[in-house]
């Protein structure tokens, strides 16, 4: 028995050992490739939260398609919030602490009242999650953009932060001579706090889904409602529960991007799309918190390699749509496999009816 | 004992039949209980809620030409609504009618800018039509195609189809297409490949209000139309009556695309003469909320896709009078969906309030019993 | 006498809508007894338990527990009064191991180790076989009910319900079963047992309570009791079915059946090398445990069903043989085959819920004619007649089948399939859900269609109907052709033991 149990894990360890050495290899003879990852962490980091968010929601069975609006609105949210606390103190005064606290609450409480608005609709209300999901997207981008032009008005000019604060919030505070190991050092060490921050929360995740009760208990909920009801669990508290924090943790992701990827500075169209890339990224990682940390620095990399790795006589214009390509290769390839544990949950996207049964 | 005795204070029923004037009463409140919380970010931004509609009207239709640029505006999301009424009615959910759009419109831009003023204006506009009907049909298919095959996600995939659309007339607008090098702009069309103006408009309006019916034929009369709402019931009972499932979802997105691109190809054609990247500008998206809010019917469909043209058109005009965000517009559409879902349920369901268990409730949550108790459990 | 009463139910009341599911029912079940719910299909058997499992409240009545009045609100307040239902369809999540289901809804904390012992020391003590590490997806459906009872003994349940549990089971796993049933009854605990099936009730039980329509007709003692005694007070008199069945001359092969076989999506054999035929003038009745094949059977023969090897002929009456392996059901009418098929899932497959009856009726004929628009004349025509005939209670032909209640879908159904004259008929559990008059009319309109000349099949689950209604019984094992017997010269207690060991007799 347990000469068997040592063989699944020898697969299990070998296969990721193997990519690993291959990855540093590469790193050694492209270089390029290295600095591509290292600068993919940002715009990753941005679509790890943002598909963490959609996966926890996603496990209480809910599918909430409304996460680009989600994040839209993190991402003024979050930029308001430290610019206000700045505002109030005076520039220079401002704890980049208590600033980057405040981003992060601002841009949870934004996504998490979306949360809450597409439970109420769905769960309560019995609406279409599809249609829900697509209002929501317009709603939320919507609120964004009439927020950030609200803000703009009011501070006249650009709605951004000091360059102290800029700083604070891109700060790579890892020690130099971590960076300095060779491939590994600019991608893993060369972050921000935030990248960090996701994946202790993916790996949080990840044990609360497999290891706690309540993880269980939710994963039963967006498996069979029906199972989860009649062993007591309170179906509703947990959709909407799940939603809410999945909410919330998408839009710290909108957060994430306008505060590094896009210097702190609002500007509508350029997070357009990540909150789509982030829910096909939930299907392409099989609902798993952990890879979803990968996948997302790859989709990142995808996202900027136009900048990173020239193509001659290629229309940048055309490397731009490379992802999207990817996304909806990697749609056909999930959507033909078949293996039981790596399926959405069971009752994703379908409402609950107790009295239905 | 008696006190442990839960009564729940809102019972559910599921209702067998509704007054249908009750059913239209309840969706039309929902529409005004819209507009009511649409009010909060125009307090927001400091206008008075009541001048901020009345401007909104007023901006878009007090003028003969505020109503010629309103209805220019309805033309695309009413005939972009008609497009994705076919999908929806069977439960495929097709986000991607702005690459559709676009699509199109680069068909049509393209046998327009080939051509240049070699064939006559009456031919040159058809072949424009059919090139633009058949690149939305392509655009549209392959999403099918894939759903039909494999059961891929519809969603996204349309969804990613739209990026790549505009990604490819970001391509065409700054390279093969570019007109002064470095503008980054596709020329005016020659005259002899817009379409002709009737009562100042283009003539867009004319062949969407046909659409409408020809549509409206094609989803109530046609066996088509009833396989389409056969799919959208249940997938098995479709295979059950002998349809060819995989097909049928096949060529319903190639005539959704198909319309889309004849959209595509009234916008280039009509609306702006010229092919950009911002050719469809949102309506794909708007066209959803059209969809649905007129709940698949196409008569339906003009008044809604009206009402959203108005809140667009004015609430541009907003903007510019009272500084307030014309984003205001967007919102408003997003909370009238929100409505419109949510008031589905008072149609579908009888809610009864016991008002005594609610009073009892409350008398009991004031009289703070309740902490003595919860203590007693923590001291357990 | 009081303390050894378990749970006692007063005059319980409980109505949905303008329905009255369960009316003055008064209950008293004792510790270390087994009860029998008896009931005909409809007559509120599950609505009551679910009164007592949490999931709905009565509207008025009493639930007393150790003389006790209690509120079951939820299922959780259930457990905590030591009852635990096993539902007929399992509440299980597929994904998880045993033991995650065992644990699931309950206070304690989770530690899977514990929970495996636990669950160890009750399967030695009632006799269970049972792995706490395997997924629920790799179990058959006889070890997913063991989980389910597991489960509720876990959280020590002192009452159970079983809802029909035998209905998926062969008699050996019955019998294991009521075994087990025993050992939990000489334990101490209460056991309800919902059931139709009297040879059980008499086998297994000390007390039966009758319910009829809703209404508690009475409980009796098991050993003063006899079939028939029982029958009578379930429905109301003395039944003897009595169905008709005129003999029709001159049968002529209809459809041939060589070898057939199918696989589901993970591959799992549902039926193998299956050979029969069926006739004009005759009904074939098909037996078998749930699950058998039958659907499969129905699905495969109007090409809904992907065929992995054999052959489907249909013969017509000039002889003709033609082949329908490989053709989906469109190709198969357009070469001229008429088939009508009632499925066993109505608003998943035979009807569209959301629409009215018109529409539905035009789900077989809406492919007629050249024209691209739909014909509704005819359909509506249909729609009128079927509604008249059949008595279906509905306020128009417009309005939403699925608005409908049970009983009115399946004569929607019936009656659209029959209109056509098929020269095939297939049905499945044509009259599950229905009262007893329905049923009488639906086994007469079935007989017409025989004697008009067509191939009738009928998938049921009484033997007894099976036994009266047709010619030919095809019995089913396991996905294999147990045997096709002359239902005027077998016996019940003979198909019985075909449905179990493939050939019956021959076969051992």
């Amino acid at each position: 028995m347990k000469k068997l149990n040592s063989k699944v894990s020898y697969k299990k360890i070998i296969l990721p050992i193997a990519i690993i050495v291959v990855c540093f290899i590469l790193g050694l003879i492209f270089p390029s490739l290295v600095y591509l990852f290292a600068a993919a962490g940002a715009y990753g980091t941005a679509l790890m939260l943002g598909t963490l968010g959609e996966i926890i929601t996603e496990k209480s069975g809910n599918m909430n398609l409304g996460v680009e609006g989600i994040m839209y609105m993190g991402g003024i949210f979050g930029l308001i919030a430290p610019n206000m606390y700045e505002m109030s103190v005076g520039e220079g005064n401002a704890s980049p602490f208590l600033a980057i606290v405040f981003a992060i609450l601002s841009a949870f409480a934004i996504g998490a009242f979306a949360g809450l608005l597409f439970s109420f609709i769905t769960v309560t209300l019995r609406a279409n999650q599809n249609v829900t999901g697509l209002a929501m997207t317009t709603f939320g981008t919507g609120v964004a953009k009439f927020v950030g032009e609200l803000r703009r008005h009011k501070v006249g000019g650009y709605v951004t932060v000091s360059n102290d604060l800029k700083a604070a919030f891109d700060n790579k505070f890892m020690p130099d001579f971590l960076k300095r190991i060779p491939v590994i050092g600019r991608v893993l060490f060369d972050q921000s706090i935030f990248f960090y921050l996701s994946i202790l929360l993916a790996i949080a995740v990840f044990l609360f889904l497999t290891k706690t009760k309540k993880g269980l208990y939710l994963r039963a909920v967006g498996e069979s409602p029906v199972t989860a009801d009649a062993a007591g669990i309170n179906i509703t508290l947990y959709k909407y529960l799940a939603t809410i924090i999945g909410g919330g943790v998408s839009a710290i992701g909108g957060m994430v991007y306008t505060m590094t990827t896009a210097g702190c500075v609002w500007i509508e169209a350029s997070l357009a799309g990540t909150g789509w890339l982030a829910v096909a990224l939930v299907i392409f990682c099989s609902w798993h918190p952990i890879q979803a940390t990968w996948s997302s620095v790859l989709f990142g990399a995808l996202m900027i390699m136009y900048l990173r790795i020239i193509v001659p006589f290629f229309p940048q214009e055309l490397y731009k749509i490379l992802p999207y390509v990817v996304t909806v290769i990697v749609l056909v390839i999930t959507s033909t496999r078949n293996i039981k544990d790596k399926q959405p949950p069971a009752s994703l996207g379908v409402n609950y009816f107790r009295e239905d049964r | 004992m008696a006190d442990n005795v839960k009564v729940p204070i809102i019972k559910l029923a599921k209702r067998e039949s509704m007054d249908p004037k009750l059913i239209w009463a309840i969706r039309v409140g929902s529409i005004i209980f819209a507009f009511i919380i649409g009010m909060i970010p125009l307090l927001m931004a400091g206008a008075n809620p009541f001048t901020s509609y009345g401007i909104i009207i007023s901006g878009s239709l007090s003028k003969k030409l505020y109503i010629q640029q309103t209805v220019k505006r309805a033309i695309p999301l009413l005939g972009c609504a008609l497009a994705i009424a076919p999908c929806f009615k069977m439960k495929f959910w097709n986000i991607g009618a702005e690459g559709q759009i676009t699509m199109g419109a680069i068909f049509a831009s393209a046998i327009a800018i080939w051509s240049g003023t070699a064939i006559p204006r009456p031919i040159l506009i058809l072949l424009m039509l059919i090139a633009g009907v058949i690149g939305g049909a392509i655009w549209g298919f392959i999403p099918g195609f894939f759903k039909a095959k494999f059961n891929t996600n519809e969603t996204l995939f349309t969804l990613m189809m739209n990026y790549i659309a505009i990604g490819i007339v970001r391509y065409l607008q700054g390279g093969p297409w570019e007109g002064r090098p470095g503008t980054q702009i596709i020329p005016m069309f020659a005259k002899n490949a817009r379409l002709p103006n009737l009562f100042g408009i283009y003539i867009g309006w004319v062949i969407v209000l046909i659409m409408v019916v020809l549509v409206h034929i094609y989803m109530n009369f046609t066996k088509q139309g009833y396989e389409v709402a056969v799919i959208g019931d249940s997938l098995n009972t479709a295979r059950y009556a002998g349809m060819n499932v995989g097909w049928i979802m096949m060529r319903t997105m190639l005539i959704s695309g198909g319309i889309a691109g004849c959209v595509g190809w009234m916008l280039v054609s009509g609306a702006n003469g010229t092919l950009n990247s911002d050719v469809a500008g949102g309506v794909g998206f708007t066209s959803i909320t059209v969809a649905w809010l007129s709940q698949l019917n196409c008569f339906a469909m003009i008044l809604i896709a009206s009402i959203l043209a108005i809140i667009g058109k004015g609430s541009g005009t907003l903007q510019t009078r009272l500084n307030v965000p014309s984003s205001v517009a967007e919102i408003i559409s997003g909370v009238l969906l929100f409505c419109m879902l949510g008031c589905e349920f008072f149609i579908n369901y009888r809610m009864s309030i016991n008002f005594k268990q609610m009073g009892t409730n409350i008398k009991y949550f004031f009289s703070f019993q309740w902490i003595h108790k919860s203590a007693k459990k923590e001291a357990k | 006498m009081q303390n050894n009463c378990a749970i006692e139910l007063k005059d319980i009341r409980k109505t949905f809508g303008s329905v009255v599911a369960n009316d003055g029912v008064n209950l008293q079940i004792n510790k270390g007894e087994i009860l029998c719910l008896l009931g005909e299909n409809g007559s509120g058997k599950t609505t009551l338990m679910n009164m007592l499992s949490g999931i709905y409240q009565p509207d008025s009545g009493v639930i007393l527990k150790d003389g006790v009045p209690i509120s079951i609100r939820s299922p959780k307040d259930s457990f905590a009064y030591g009852i635990g239902m096993i539902h007929q369809h399992y509440h299980l999540v597929d994904v998880f191991t045993a033991a995650q289901n065992i644990v699931l809804g309950l206070d304690e904390k989770l530690d899977l180790a514990k929970v495996n012992d636990k669950v160890k020391e009750i399967c030695d003590k009632y006799g269970f076989d049972v792995d706490p590490k395997m997924k629920i997806y790799d179990m058959s459906v006889s070890q997913k009910q063991t989980i389910e009872i597991v489960k509720t003994l876990y959280r020590g349940a002192e009452i159970l319900i079983l809802d029909e549990p035998t209905a998926v089971l062969t008699p050996q796993e019955t019998d294991k079963l009521f075994a087990v049933l025993r050992n939990m009854k000489d334990d101490g605990k209460a056991i309800i047992l919902i059931t139709h099936k009297l040879a059980e009730v008499l086998d297994v039980s000390d007390k039966v309570a009758i319910l009829r329509k809703g209404k508690y007709i009475g409980t009796v003692n098991t050993k003063e009791s006899t079939a028939q005694s029982l029958t009578d007070m379930m429905v109301g008199h003395a039944v003897t079915l009595n169905i008709d069945r005129p003999l029709c001359e001159n049968k002529k092969e209809r459809l041939r059946l060589e070898n057939v076989t199918v696989f589901d999506n993970e591959g799992v054999k549902k039926l193998d090398g299956v050979s029969f035929d069926m006739k004009t003038g005759e009904i074939l009745g098909v037996a078998g445990v749930a699950g058998s094949g039958q659907k499969e059977l129905l699905e495969a023969i109007t090409g809904l069903y992907p065929i992995k090897e054999g052959s489907i002929k249909f013969i017509d009456d000039a002889g003709t043989e033609k082949e329908l392996v490989g053709k989906t059901p469109r190709q198969i009418r357009e070469i001229g085959v008429g088939m009508g098929f009632v499925p066993e899932d109505r608003l998943g497959m035979g009807l569209v819920g959301s629409m009215g009856m018109t529409n539905n009726m035009m789900l077989r004929s809406w492919k007629k004619g050249k024209s691209i628009f739909v014909n509704r004349k005819s359909p509506e025509e249909l729609a009128k007649n079927v509604w008249k005939e059949l008595d279906v209670v509905t306020p128009s032909t417009a309005f939403p089948v699925r608005r409908m209640s049970g009983g009115n879908i399946q004569k929607v159904l019936v009656g659209r399939e029959i209109a056509a004259s098929p020269p095939v008929l297939l049905t499945a559990y044509a009259v599950r859900g229905l009262d007893i008059n329905t049923s009488y009319a639906i086994y007469n309109l079935l007989t017409e269609q025989k004697m008009n000349g067509a191939a009738v099949m009928y998938v049921g689950e009484e033997l007894d109907v099976l036994l009266e209604l047709c010619d030919r019984i095809l019995v089913l094992c396991g996905g294999k052709v147990s045997g096709v017997v002359d239902a005027r010269r077998i016996t019940k207690e003979e198909i019985g033991f075909m449905m179990t060991t493939v050939g019956g007799k021959n076969g051992r």
